[in-house]
């Protein structure tokens, strides 16, 4: 067995620069150099040129063009990202099998046992930014380090368009000058806790012994942080990661909306997650419903299943529980998003059927129509939208009404082999 | 009020009466138990708007008259009072004396103010063997849903129609159904009604003991959306589910493709068996084919699990996979040395029937459909 006794880690992070505004960057020569704004009403991606400005995303379209006068306003084209998406991870996949995809556009790489195969790893690290760079036209940026959580610290430090190698002994002298919010873990309140305390660097936080952390951000976080500020990290990458959720969220303008309307988002909603489900060939045990109301205060309502389904009318049912649930709030205080998402993901795709009760009968859930054909309907719209794409079939409530924006996401079971 | 009543009598006519109340009743006199001393003995009654249980004991009444006390802490002291000595029980201002032997407890009374009247005495619609009634309930309510997506699926569907008196539960995943002949009051009988399936597994247990039990449905229990249960001095009503169940005639194959025949007690321990392996969620695999079925568990990286069981087939042979426990359900309820089992396709339902002898003829009176588990491919 080969021994990696170099002084380079054996994890890359590769993550694709300002991802959705360098796609079209690359599309359109005109919007090269310029500051870039994807997005509507809300700014989904800002080039590096519109972030030098100050424009972060999401940000509301009017804020961002306070801050970013000149910048070019471009809508979102999802399936040239989905497209460059999985070209960039075809590169990830053929320089080694260790892929674990953190989302559209990032993915961890153990490249651990390819010295001789491939050479050292920063030398791997130029090639693939070389050839993500050739072959689909864009930039990334990769970190090199021992602990995972370090490759990524990297990357970020690397970025714009950069690669950064963190030597092996060489951690702590690259972690600890940083801010304490490059953490993993470390969100606004975790650090204003830490700064009321006087710590602003990793460095800071690494001089407290893990029990006082503990009496400030609860034992769990404490043993967390600490083990991060010490740059230690025992995971590996993980390229039969699945994913254990499936969601999708809608935003809703203010104003009143009949109870069809939200009806109808959600049955697009419920659409493309079950969607989803099926493609990844799982089943679910459980619903979550996300209401954000008027006040921008949110709710979740969670229903889990007598057993785990996959059929988008048993799903639907109950997540048209979950919104019936909420009616009252939602009347009273208006409601500004709605989401949805599908837990207790089974991953041996077993699906507990139900029996063939008579159609007609009162109240009967799942719908009777539905149960009676065991999802023969949901197969045969899979496989339509498989071949002609997801706009082919649409459900009639759907008609004439804009489907939001589609995130793109990486497909379940990315990097698995 | 004043009396004496031997201690055993009272400790399970008060535990009895009790069993049913809510620990914590939406009114606080509705956790008491109503003790109405009479000449003719004592009778404690309880209530809490869905269940009513009534019981007389003998009791020898110097002072007739009526208390309201706590039921379940006068249950649990009958329960923990020194055995062979007489319990006296005696009205003393507003509290109650329970005297038994050394031992003496004071408890409160309630208002009877404010105790609600139990639902009137039914006249009954017919009688049925207790012991029957207590064996097909226990066979059809552990088919009743237990989550509360659906309440009418908490519930066993009763039926009579003459001499016939049908019971049905469904959690959508399977069905068990149990036929059995009563005695009418009417030859024309004919109801109804969803009665809550824990209250009516409680009920029937408490009164299976005695050889017949009266069950009044309809308008015989004092109003629509009641049945009532008289057993010996026990009296019970319990509030009916309302709602529309589902049709269920459809659910029974008209023809059947593959029958297996298989000696219960070693499918039973099989299925438990590879079942281990199962995880959450997982089915077990059985596959019937001539003289055996190959039963197994788990897959791929997961531990795995295989054993046969000698199995008489007629018809194709099948692979078909179930939830274990659904599985392992109907065979202990079934309650006969053969189970029969029979199947059209892996996607349809298959029914479970028991069968006294290998080669005997099914008995039909018990059906326990139970739908497969499809692989998602």
């Amino acid at each position: 067995m080969f021994i990696d006794g170099g002084e380079e880690g054996r994890f890359l992070h590769a993550d694709l620069d300002s991802f959705f505004a360098s796609v079209e960057q690359r599309d359109d020569p005109s919007l090269r150099g310029r500051p870039v704004l994807v997005g509507g009403g809300v700014v989904v991606a800002a080039s590096y040129e519109a972030r030098a400005a100050g424009v972060r995303a999401p940000m509301g379209a009017r804020a961002a063009r306070r801050l970013c006068p000149d910048a070019v306003v471009v809508p979102p084209r999802m399936g040239a990202y989905a497209q460059a998406s999985g070209a960039v991870f075809a590169i990830f996949r053929d320089i080694t099998p260790r892929v674990e995809g953190i989302s559209i556009d990032e993915a961890f790489l153990d490249v651990g046992g390819l010295r001789r195969l491939a050479g050292a790893p920063t030398a791997i690290g130029t090639g693939l930014r070389g050839r993500v760079r050739a072959e689909v036209g864009l930039p990334i940026s990769v970190g090199i380090a021992g602990p995972k959580f370090l490759a990524k610290v990297a990357s970020a430090a690397a970025k714009p368009d950069g690669l950064l190698s963190v030597p092996v002994g060489g951690e702590l002298a690259f972690l600890h000058p940083l801010p304490v919010e490059r953490l993993w873990g470390v969100g606004p309140v975790t650090a204003a806790t830490l700064h009321t305390h006087g710590i602003a660097t990793v460095g800071d936080l690494a001089r407290h012994p893990q029990e006082w952390l503990a009496a400030q951000v609860g034992t769990g976080a404490a043993r967390h942080l600490y083990a991060l500020s010490q740059a230690r990290d025992p995971r590996g990458v993980d390229s039969g990661r699945r994913r254990r959720s499936i969601g999708a969220q809608r935003a809703i303008g203010r104003g009143p909306h009949s109870q069809a309307q939200l009806d109808a988002v959600l049955v697009g909603l419920l659409d493309r997650v079950c969607g989803r489900l099926r493609e990844a060939g799982r089943s679910a045990r459980g619903v979550t419903l996300r209401v954000r109301f008027g006040d921008y205060t949110r709710a979740t309502r969670s229903q889990t299943l007598d057993g785990p389904a996959d059929s988008t009318p048993v799903l639907l049912a109950v997540a048209r529980l979950l919104l019936a649930s909420a009616h009252e709030r939602i009347v009273a205080d208006g409601i500004t998003l709605l989401g949805v998402s599908l837990h207790g993901l089974d991953n041996h795709g077993v699906v507990q059927l139900a029996l063939p009760f008579e159609v007609g009968a009162g109240g009967w859930d799942p719908p009777p129509a539905a149960v009676r054909d065991q999802g023969s309907l949901d197969r045969a719209v899979d496989q339509v939208r498989g071949r002609f794409g997801t706009s082919a079939l649409t459900r009639g409530v759907l008609v004439g009404r804009d489907p939001g924006i589609q995130m793109p996401v990486l497909p379940d079971g990315h990097g698995a082999q | 009020m004043k009396l004496q009543v031997d201690r055993d009598v009272l400790a399970e006519a008060v535990t009895w009466a009790v069993r049913g109340l809510s620990p914590r009743p939406p009114v606080p006199v509705l956790a008491g138990v109503l003790l109405d001393a009479t000449p003719e003995g004592l009778t404690l009654s309880a209530f809490d708007y869905e269940v009513s249980a009534k019981v007389s004991i003998d009791a020898q009444v110097d002072e007739p008259g009526t208390v309201l006390v706590h039921g379940r802490l006068l249950a649990d002291i009958s329960r923990s009072l020194p055995s062979g000595k007489p319990v006296e029980l005696a009205a003393d201002g507003t509290k109650v004396q329970v005297v038994c032997g050394s031992s003496r407890f004071s408890l409160q009374q309630m208002p009877t103010t404010d105790y609600p009247t139990l639902p009137t005495s039914p006249e009954p619609t017919g009688t049925v063997s207790g012991e029957a009634f207590t064996k097909a309930v226990s066979q059809v309510a552990i088919a009743a849903d237990r989550g509360d997506t659906l309440p009418i699926l908490t519930g066993v569907r009763v039926e009579i129609d003459g001499d016939k008196l049908s019971l049905l539960a469904t959690d959508r995943y399977r069905l068990a159904l149990r036929e059995l002949t009563w005695n009418p009051a009417a030859a024309d009988a004919a109801h109804v009604a969803l009665i809550p399936a824990r209250t009516l597994s409680e009920t029937a247990k408490a009164l299976g003991a005695a050889g017949s039990v009266e069950v009044a449905l309809g308008n015989a229990a004092g109003g629509e959306g009641l049945v009532g249960f008289e057993a010996g001095q026990r009296r019970t009503t319990t509030r009916l589910l309302d709602g529309d169940y589902p049709k269920v005639t459809s659910i029974f194959p008209s023809s059947v493709d593959t029958i297996s025949v298989i000696k219960t007690s070693d499918l039973t321990e099989a299925v438990k068996r590879v079942a281990l392996v199962a995880e959450r969620n997982t089915p077990v695999r059985l596959r019937f084919s001539e003289g055996q079925v190959a039963i197994e568990a788990g897959q791929g990286d997961d531990a795995q699990a295989s054993e046969a069981v000698e199995a008489t087939l007629s018809g194709p042979e099948l692979e078909i996979a179930f939830n274990p426990q659904f599985l392992l359900d109907g065979l202990g309820a079934i309650g006969t040395d053969y189970a029969r089992l029979a199947f059209t396709q892996p996607s349809r339902p298959a029914v479970l029937s028991g069968q006294a002898t290998a080669d005997g003829e099914s008995d039909e009176s018990y059906r326990y459909v139970l739908m497969p588990v499809r692989f998602a491919s």
